[in-house]
């Protein structure tokens, strides 16, 4: 087991490198970040020249990136272009991210379990039937309409909640964008549950348990949920980091200020710093998220645990 | 338990003081292709302390009325009729709830392959426990040695060590081992073993048919030994049941089936059994055809369509009627006693020396 973490974390290094490095030169790519800082005027070219060096865009490319890289890991990920640190942007944005995403996850395992194992265990019911026609209605609508659609129904016209999160982003606020940013995975949930739960139902393990005198109650949640969960509990760890980075659309209609609008701004406004550095964090999210998933499948199933 | 009007069936063998009876037992499946008759018209019984053998090529309904005596049909799509009395307790039309009680505790199950059988995800010492902390009330401590004594009856070495392995971490017929020891935590009084070793090497085979005997004696248990294997079914029961399309064709004791079958499908089964001490030049011979569509069996005898010796019967007697089973000893077939003497003395016998 502690081999196996080890050999985990060293190849996390080559992902880590590999993925900031992208990232870095494709924001080079993107366009001049200086022009991005004169706004819409066209730059003063001895300015713009000044500039370049004092920020060290006139070096080259792989230069840049190993001084960035220096930089990060001792904790400095630099000053966006407006004189705020950009760590100072994320100790605002993360925490913000994070309570969304948590709000998502919640929603998640709580809807989207229950409806799987109901929908499963009354396969081919009009439950079963109603509740896929459900799901695939939510996958196949893209979350900006549902977002925007939902906002404009339950805090304009009933005015039920407040249309949009104030600055502070409280719990209570982020229940509506957390079940938006939910909905797509949280139907997914609900597939992957329910599949499994069928499959492993017939199972013989399963129908040994019954002959053994064990209560339904006992049969569904000691044999077939925890054997069913394991691939659901896969998808919803690996959905953690995406939740955290693909929050932009949520974010922009909620109008939140986490990691998705300061993304948002930086590109806009060009603001590599910002961009770089917010993805680096996602990146290192992406890849914990990955490892703990892997970490806890091992301890979930026996068989992977002492291989 | 409520008095049930019981269904007057001419067929019935006589056991009266039987442990596990089953009348006119008919099991249908509701699948999209139409009703799947799986078994049709069964009766048997069974003593405490024997053990019946029941025979028969796959999808003969074996497996499906084991299962329905455990209860373990899917209730959606399947509907019972007839009866199953266990120790005077009337099975089918019982509630889930007592059904409960007596799974793993007066009756149990081994299942045909150990390693889908066991949980892959559980040790096989918590899997042992668990049916004798339910029905015994028993407390962890208490159930772990349980556990640990059975593991060592069945033969599983370092059983204290053992108890703390995966399914994963056992050998086939180490599992097959602990299945057993599992099924006969709670002693129970009637042993349902569905093909118990037919995944196994014919040593651990032996070695496991051997164990099931000894543990018959010790417990006193009624066993029912499901099998396609007739060598194993000579060394292991007492009483015989040959199935074919659903319904039981013939019925004695081991050692008249063996000695002196009186069913063509018996026959042929026979007759398909390599010996080790028969003659080289001697072929095997087979039933033609192929076990019938339990959709749309054959009118009359089932097994009217691959008998060679129908044509020995006047009439569409095979074809029309279905001939009954007799009480005791008895083949259902519509050849005359003297047809099947003539029959088995010139054709069989020969082939089975």
């Amino acid at each position: 087991m502690g081999r196996y973490v080890v050999r985990r974390l060293l190849q996390m290094i080559p992902v880590f490198i590999g993925a900031t490095l992208l990232i870095f030169l494709m924001v080079n790519v993107m366009g001049d970040p200086i022009a991005g800082l004169c706004g819409d005027r066209e730059c003063d070219p001895a300015t713009a020249a000044q500039l370049r060096k004092e920020f060290g865009l006139d070096k080259p490319v792989w230069q840049q990136y190993l001084t960035y890289m220096g930089n990060v890991f001792t904790g400095d990920f630099g000053t966006a272009f407006n004189g705020q640190k950009v760590t100072e942007l994320m100790s605002t944005a993360f925490p913000v991210t994070i309570r969304l995403t948590l709000v998502a996850i919640v929603f998640e395992i709580v809807i989207g379990i229950t409806l799987g194992v109901v929908t499963g265990l009354r396969r081919g019911r009009p439950v079963d039937t109603g509740v896929l026609v459900l799901t695939l209605v939510v996958i196949s609508v893209p979350t900006f309409v549902t977002g925007l659609l939902l906002q404009l129904l339950l805090g304009v016209k009933w005015g039920w909640i407040r249309p949009s999160v104030s600055s502070g982003a409280p719990l209570d606020e982020l229940i509506l964008p957390g079940l938006v940013l939910a909905s797509v995975s949280l139907a997914y949930v609900v597939r992957l549950t329910r599949t499994s739960i069928a499959e492993n139902r017939r199972s013989d393990y399963v129908r040994t348990a019954i002959a053994k005198g064990l209560p339904r109650r006992r049969v569904i949640t000691r044999h077939l949920l925890r054997n069913s969960l394991i691939p659901v509990i896969t998808f919803i760890g690996a959905d953690i980091g995406f939740l955290m980075g693909g929050a932009i659309v949520t974010e922009r209609i909620f109008n939140i200020h986490g990691v998705g609008y300061q993304l948002y701004q930086g590109i806009l406004r060009q603001n590599t710093q910002t961009v770089v550095g917010f993805v680096t964090v996602l990146v290192l999210v992406f890849l914990v998220c990955n490892l703990v998933v892997d970490l806890l499948y091992a301890v979930l199933d026996p068989r992977i645990r002492y291989a | 338990m409520t008095t049930l009007t019981k269904t007057e069936d001419a067929a019935a063998p006589t056991g009266a003081d039987s442990f596990l009876s089953v009348r006119d037992l008919k099991v249908r499946f509701s699948t999209e292709d139409g009703i799947v008759k799986a078994v049709d018209g069964l009766s048997f019984d069974v003593e405490r302390g024997k053990t019946l053998g029941i025979v028969g090529e796959s999808g003969s309904g074996k497996s499906v009325t084991n299962l329905t005596i455990l209860g373990l049909h899917n209730p959606r799509n399947t509907t019972i009729d007839g009866e199953i009395v266990l120790d005077g307790k009337e099975l089918v039309t019982a509630t889930e709830k007592e059904l409960e009680h007596l799974r793993g505790n007066k009756m149990a199950m081994i299942f045909q392959d150990p390693l889908t059988a066991l949980s892959p995800y559980y040790t096989v010492g918590r899997q042992l426990s668990e049916p004798f902390m339910k029905h015994r009330g028993a407390s962890k401590k208490e159930a772990k040695d349980r556990a640990i004594e059975m593991l060592a009856k069945v033969g599983i070495p370092q059983p204290k060590v053992r108890f703390d392995d995966y399914p994963h971490q056992f050998s086939g017929g180490m599992r097959q081992r602990a299945m057993i020891a599992m099924a006969l935590m709670c002693d129970p009084d009637l042993l349902i073993a569905d093909e118990p070793t037919t995944a196994l090497d014919v040593t651990v085979q032996a070695q496991i048919l051997d164990l099931l005997k000894d543990l018959q004696q010790e417990i006193g248990s009624a066993i029912i030994f499901i099998t396609h294997d007739l060598g194993v079914i000579s060394h292991m029961a007492d009483d015989l049941l040959v199935m074919y399309a659903g319904r039981a064709v013939e019925r004695g004791s081991v050692r008249e089936v063996m000695r002196e079958p009186k069913h063509p499908y018996t026959w042929g089964l026979l007759s398909s059994m390599p010996r080790l001490d028969s003659n080289i030049d001697e072929m095997l011979e087979p039933i033609p055809g192929a076990p019938p569509s339990l959709l749309n069996p054959p009118s009359g005898c089932p097994f009217h369509p691959r008998c060679a010796y129908r044509d020995q019967v006047s009439g569409t007697l095979c074809t029309d009627t279905r001939p009954p089973l007799g009480e005791g000893r008895a083949a259902a077939c519509h050849l005359t006693a003297e047809q099947k003497q003539t029959i088995f003395i010139d054709k069989i016998q020969p082939r089975l020396r």
